[in-house]
């Protein structure tokens, strides 16, 4: 979450403060003192009051759980029939006609290449950045302005999307247009990626379906969603690499490391699967992200071909696209199926990312 | 000690300098995060200044904020009714208004499920409901706005039937709340120290009570900003808006039925309005928009500094 709420009411004991948001026991065996749940002593001494209170509170956990288990059931159910009815192949037509309730026809290529495209390339340029600022705020920046640093970043989480797609396209976009038409030209088509060895690496810059004029192009919209995820990725580095264990640090000072070298050493290591699981985290956002991609992306006549100067949909702009058509079950239903693609999609990428910590991470 | 001493003594001084090299590669590195950290704030004081700088005429219009002086006859609620798309006039009064009671009534919901939810977790976490609750809350943390959307349209709409409305803005937005809600009421209580419970068990003070009397109001600060935060966070949401409810131009005092604005939707709608009233009307919503968001921040780090203060 964007900003960790002030403790308050008890003493803060320093490795007591440095666990809040950060990975589970399994993760670093010397936090296990700290983050032991608090021991119900007393369990309860079966009186009605009792037996109330922890039913209510039970009843609170379950609705979570099934809430969960009623996403996944309803938008089954609601795309089933039109997937029934679907003329065309889900998985492989780049075609998504929904207009004629009679002969549905639509599938996901074209807007699964358009949201992991943009989300990769999101996550291409937002990893690197959060690792360099997350170290600077837990090991280069002055102590005392660690914590203010640190908001300054999570601010940019407290920003409403839709805010970041009218700056994504009314300003970033035309200050982006000259990079892009300089990587389209150099890289996208001139001889380096027409030569017959190795021509093919250079896909990503190749012409789109859309114009780079105006700048609607997934190269606009992954940068504005890298913008976008860079806190959540800073957020959770951060606490990995604040955790960092003092007697590695200390033993690789003793050695007469520099500092970089320090860094290389003890955190990034110690850090390693924290990073990942943020990036993963990260990308869960990316995937999921409306209306920011909605404004910027424009819409397009042809497929894509994995190019970052195409336009097109992602799943969530697409379903939000065509939200003021939902009256006839069918073609809604074609929606809700995308939808349901990009609930498994997220689901998946954020269950890896919980994996891959051993545990919780707060994000 | 004896072959030690008989050792040739060591020649030459045994303290190298750091090699340039390692400190070329040391410079590198520090400059490389300093540098990405700047970057960071690039794209924060950016949009900043530019919401600003393009939203301040229209929010300090008179008007903007509540609008009376446009056709009386319709009352101080009419807003933007029966205002021309090239004409600036009207406000936002409407959007301000459906902004605060969908996040409001989400609110209302998710808070006090949120908060049995994390005391659930933590008072009472034993055994495979709670790693199961656990591992939902994160997983419900993951979803994305527009499937939680979804999930309302084909459950309260679809299949209940109930026509579009606030309300099931609302509820899409209590899911988009919880795991926020749960989240911090959880680390907030596991700072709350074991010797506090063990002191009023010693009292014999029912656990129920302990919780509800101690644990919660001790914690009680950091529970409060983090629901401040978590509103603040789903205020801007509009994929459920897109979804789930239509634009009007006035105010539509009926929750459970019927169009209602919000900021969010008010600037997706203006969007299509190439006139610059609307381009106006636009970066004014989006101001407002911020300044709602940062009045809450604000909001939640004063609670957190008064009700600690008053201990």
């Amino acid at each position: 979450m964007a900003l960790q709420p002030e403790i308050s009411g008890t003493p803060r004991v320093p490795s007591a403060a440095a666990a809040p948001a950060g990975v589970e026991t399994s993760l670093m065996p010397d936090q296990l003192e700290i983050k032991k749940p608090p021991t119900s002593i007393g369990g309860g001494t079966g009186r009605l009051g009792d037996r109330l209170f922890k039913a209510i509170a039970t009843a609170a956990g379950l609705t979570i759980v099934i809430a969960i288990a009623l996403i996944a059931i309803f938008l089954l159910v609601k795309a089933v029939p039109s997937l029934r009815a679907n003329e065309a192949n889900f998985f492989t037509s780049a075609k998504f006609s929904t207009t004629d309730a009679h002969h549905l026809a639509f599938g996901i290529r074209d807007l699964f290449m358009v949201t992991v495209l943009s989300s990769v390339f999101a996550l291409a340029i937002a990893v690197p950045l959060a690792i360099g600022i997350a170290l600077f705020l837990t090991h280069y920046a002055p102590a005392r302005l660690s914590r203010p640093f640190s908001l300054m970043v999570d601010l940019l989480a407290a920003v409403p999307s839709i805010i970041f797609g009218l700056w994504g396209i009314f300003v970033l976009a035309p200050k982006l247009q000259p990079i892009a038409t300089f990587l389209n030209t150099h890289l996208g088509n001139s001889y380096l990626s027409h030569s017959r060895f190795l021509g093919w690496l250079f896909f990503l810059f190749k012409d789109g379906n859309v114009s780079l004029a105006g700048g609607g192009t997934i190269f606009t919209a992954g940068i504005v969603l890298a913008v976008m995820i860079l806190p959540i990725i800073t957020a959770v580095s951060r606490e990995v690499f604040r955790q960092t264990p003092m007697p590695h640090i200390e033993a690789a000072q003793a050695l007469g490391a520099t500092k970089w070298e320090v860094v290389r050493m003890t955190v990034l290591p110690y850090g390693r699967s924290g990073v990942i699981a943020a990036s993963m985290l990260g990308l869960g956002r990316a995937l999921g992200e409306t209306v920011a991609v909605l404004i910027i992306l424009r819409s397009a006549a042809q497929p894509g071909h994995w190019s970052l100067f195409d336009g097109g949909y992602t799943f969530a702009s697409k379903i939000a696209s065509a939200a003021a058509e939902f009256s006839a079950p069918l073609p809604t239903g074609a929606y809700i199926a995308a939808g349901f693609v990009l609930f498994a999609l997220t689901f998946v990428v954020n269950a890896t990312a919980r994996f891959i910590a051993g545990g919780k991470v707060n994000g | 000690m004896t072959t030690s001493a008989l050792d040739p003594p060591v020649k030459g001084p045994t303290f190298h300098p750091v090699a340039l090299s390692r400190r070329i590669k040391n410079a590198i590195a520090t400059s490389a995060f300093v540098a990405a950290f700047v970057i960071a704030l690039i794209p924060l004081v950016w949009v900043l200044y530019i919401v600003i700088e393009k939203g301040w005429h229209a929010v300090i219009k008179s008007g903007w904020w509540f609008n009376c002086g446009w056709l009386i006859s319709r009352g101080c609620w009419s807003s933007l009714q029966g205002v021309l798309p090239q004409s600036f006039a009207g406000g936002i009064s409407h959007a301000l208004y459906g902004t605060i009671v969908q996040s409001g009534i989400a609110a209302v919901m998710a808070i006090p499920l949120g908060l049995m939810a994390g005391i659930f977790l933590v008072e009472y976490g034993r055994g495979r409901l709670a790693r199961v609750t656990t591992f939902m809350v994160d997983v419900l943390a993951g979803v994305p706005s527009i499937v939680a959307a979804l999930f309302i349209f084909s459950l309260w709409i679809a299949t209940l039937g109930f026509p579009q409305s606030a309300f099931a803005v609302s509820l899409a937005l209590v899911l988009l709340m919880l795991p926020v809600v749960v989240r911090s009421t959880e680390e907030m209580l596991k700072l709350v120290p074991d010797e506090l419970r063990e002191a009023s068990y010693a009292l014999g003070i029912p656990k129920w009570k302990t919780i509800a009397r101690i644990v919660v109001p001790t914690a009680l600060p950091g529970i409060i900003s983090g629901v401040l935060l978590s509103i603040a966070r789903v205020i801007g949401e509009t994929a459920p808006v897109l979804v789930l409810v239509g634009y009007a131009r006035s105010i539509n005092f009926d929750v459970f039925d019927g169009n209602m604005a919000s900021l969010p939707l008010l600037i997706y709608t203006e969007l299509v309005n190439p006139q610059p009233a609307g381009q106006m009307r636009v970066w004014g919503a989006a101001l407002t928009l911020i300044v709602v968001v940062a009045f809450l921040m604000v909001l939640a780090a004063v609670a957190t500094r008064l009700l600690t203060r008053k201990r």
